[in-house]
């Protein structure tokens, strides 16, 4: 657990002394306010909520998190870095656990730089902080299960651009298996188990009850699995490279 | 527990990637007090096998063992034991050497006034000091190769692995490693890399050479450097006049093979004699030379030649 700590914060450091956590957090912020108060309508509503915001919140990720991810493994691999950490001692595991909770903290920094809009809908109205929490901490889990499987893809890779895309690629295929373009997809042919499995399996349909302030453990149990599913994936994908 | 003594042992040591083979099943064991040259050409597979050694990449078959320790099933106390500097020091170029050097400890378990001690030490013994606070990518070569060798060094191992240290070093530079290889040598086991064969001279105890992933030679330096036709030579040189008289005296002596003549100027012939059978011929050639009454300006016996041998026998594979 210390080596895994220590592999953190080498990598948080990375990200505050590279233009990288600046460009990425301002833009996240950025965006995040354009979404909710333009495309949301947080004001017109008449609602005091965050709706707007956490509703544009897993396209923003979609984006943006790929982002972080990609340069998680693919950057060492290029670098010959990966030799150097590798060959201290250090597990598979502590080495993929550390840079995922570094992205992760970092994912959570950014997203708690969005505070300003939860003090806003306070001050203008009385809105249900029970919701807004359960909220940030369904952006939270969803932002850990995109890294997880961002960090997955950058691992099989030394390009940057290519974990980008797979990854982003990856996630959105997660994000829509319970959207009607891809279940009307199955509908027809397939049993009704595995159109369910496959709308299982979906980030929307998970993160859309957290957000509606329906806390069911079940949703959460989801993202902390795909969590662990991936980073498991991702020490098989290094240790592969290892024997390869 | 096998004896006290420190020992790393490679056992039929085997790397192929698809169907090439990097690394030929080669085995050998190194004592505590030995400095080991891994010689050979460039694509000799000298890293894959330092790779293997150090955990990063699995053998294919073979192991390697660490004080009884086998890296493939108990990597984290091989590498533990082990400092090791990776071809072409590879190093976090967003970070301070201090910066890396503090990470280097905390993943190593060293902390409070020992990870300062270690970092100190590794400091000054590298000559480091002054670019603590500068950002590695912006260091020269040689620093960041330095950087690199401080960080092996860090954590005192028993076991330091060096993938060429000194590339990329400036003479100056190169002198500074090399006494510091021999100052750590007397407790550590010392494997280095190189195909710089002057290093072998000054720095290793033994030297083995691999070509095409097989081991075509190991022993001491001076071995290596008998194994050279050029060992125990002769080469002398005297004025034009009397070169035929001489020639036909040496050539005359039973144990000399042939002379040849190397180089002729300003009225200088220069020679070389070459024993038929690796024996000491000087002294018969100086007899010879005295009996003829034979002026020599320069006289003197080849200990052998490197590069000489280093081609042949790598090129033999």
């Amino acid at each position: 657990m210390g080596k895994s700590w220590a592999i953190s914060k080498r990598e948080l450091r990375a990200y505050f002394t590279t233009p990288l956590a600046y460009v990425f957090i301002v833009i996240f912020v950025a965006l995040n306010g354009v979404t909710a108060f333009y495309f949301g309508a947080l004001f017109d509503r008449g609602q005091a909520d965050m709706q707007p915001l956490f509703g544009f919140l897993p396209w923003l990720y979609l984006f943006l998190i790929p982002a972080v991810a990609m340069r998680l493994w693919a950057e060492e691999r290029k670098a010959g870095t990966l030799e150097l950490l590798m060959t201290l001692p250090v597990s598979t595991f502590d080495a993929v656990f550390g840079k995922f909770l570094a992205a992760w903290i970092f994912a959570g920094i950014a997203l708690s730089l969005t505070f300003p809009v939860w003090i806003t809908v306070n001050y203008l109205g009385d809105p249900d902080n029970g919701v807004i929490i359960a909220s940030y901490l369904g952006g939270f889990l969803m932002a850990g299960s995109y890294l997880a499987i961002g960090g997955f893809v950058s691992a099989m890779t030394r390009n940057q651009v290519i974990a980008f895309v797979i990854g982003a690629a990856v996630i959105f295929l997660f994000m829509m298996s319970g959207l009607e373009l891809v279940q009307s997809a199955f509908r027809g042919w397939a049993p009704e188990l595995v159109i369910d499995l496959v709308r299982s399996f979906s980030f929307l349909v998970h993160y859309d009850a957290i957000i509606r302030g329906v806390i069911d453990v079940r949703d959460m149990i989801f993202f902390i699995s795909i969590i662990g599913v991936f980073l498991f994936a991702n020490m098989v994908v290094v240790d592969l490279k290892k024997g390869a | 527990m096998q004896g006290m003594d420190l020992m790393l042992q490679i056992k039929g040591l085997t790397k192929k990637f698809g169907s090439f083979t990097a690394v030929d099943n080669i085995s050998f064991s190194v004592k505590r007090g030995e400095v080991v040259g891994f010689l050979g050409p460039n694509g000799a597979g000298k890293t894959t096998a330092m790779r293997m050694v150090t955990g990063f990449l699995m053998p294919t078959a073979g192991t390697a063992l660490v004080a009884g320790h086998d890296v493939t099933a108990s990597p984290l106390e091989v590498k533990r034991r082990i400092g090791y500097l990776p071809e072409g020091a590879p190093l976090y170029e967003d970070m301070t050497p201090l910066e890396l050097l503090g990470f280097v400890s905390d993943v190593r378990g060293l902390s409070g006034a020992t990870k300062r001690e270690a970092i100190g030490n590794a400091a000054s013994r590298i000559n480091i000091e002054h670019v603590m606070h500068q950002a590695i990518g912006t260091l020269s070569k040689g620093y960041k190769r330095r950087v690199g060798i401080a960080q092996a060094i860090l954590h005192d191992p028993e076991i330091l692995i060096l993938d060429e240290p000194t590339d990329g070093l400036d003479p100056n530079q190169k002198h500074e490693v090399r006494k510091l290889i021999n100052e750590m040598a007397k407790e550590k086991i010392i494997v280095i890399s190189t195909h710089l064969l002057d290093e072998v001279d000054t720095v290793c105890s033994r030297a083995i050479v691999i070509a095409q992933g097989k081991i075509v030679s190991d022993g001491t330096p001076g071995e290596l450097e008998a194994r050279s036709e050029l060992h125990n030579a002769v080469t002398f040189r005297l004025s034009v006049a009397q070169s035929d008289l001489a020639k036909a005296s040496i050539e005359a002596i039973s144990n000399v093979d042939r002379v040849v003549q190397k180089s002729a100027e300003n009225g200088l012939v220069t020679y070389i004699a070459y024993p038929s059978d690796s024996q000491s011929i000087i002294d018969e050639i100086s007899g010879a030379l005295k009996a003829a009454s034979i002026d020599v300006q320069e006289i003197q016996a080849e200990r052998g030649r490197l590069d000489e041998v280093f081609r042949r026998i790598t090129t033999a594979a």
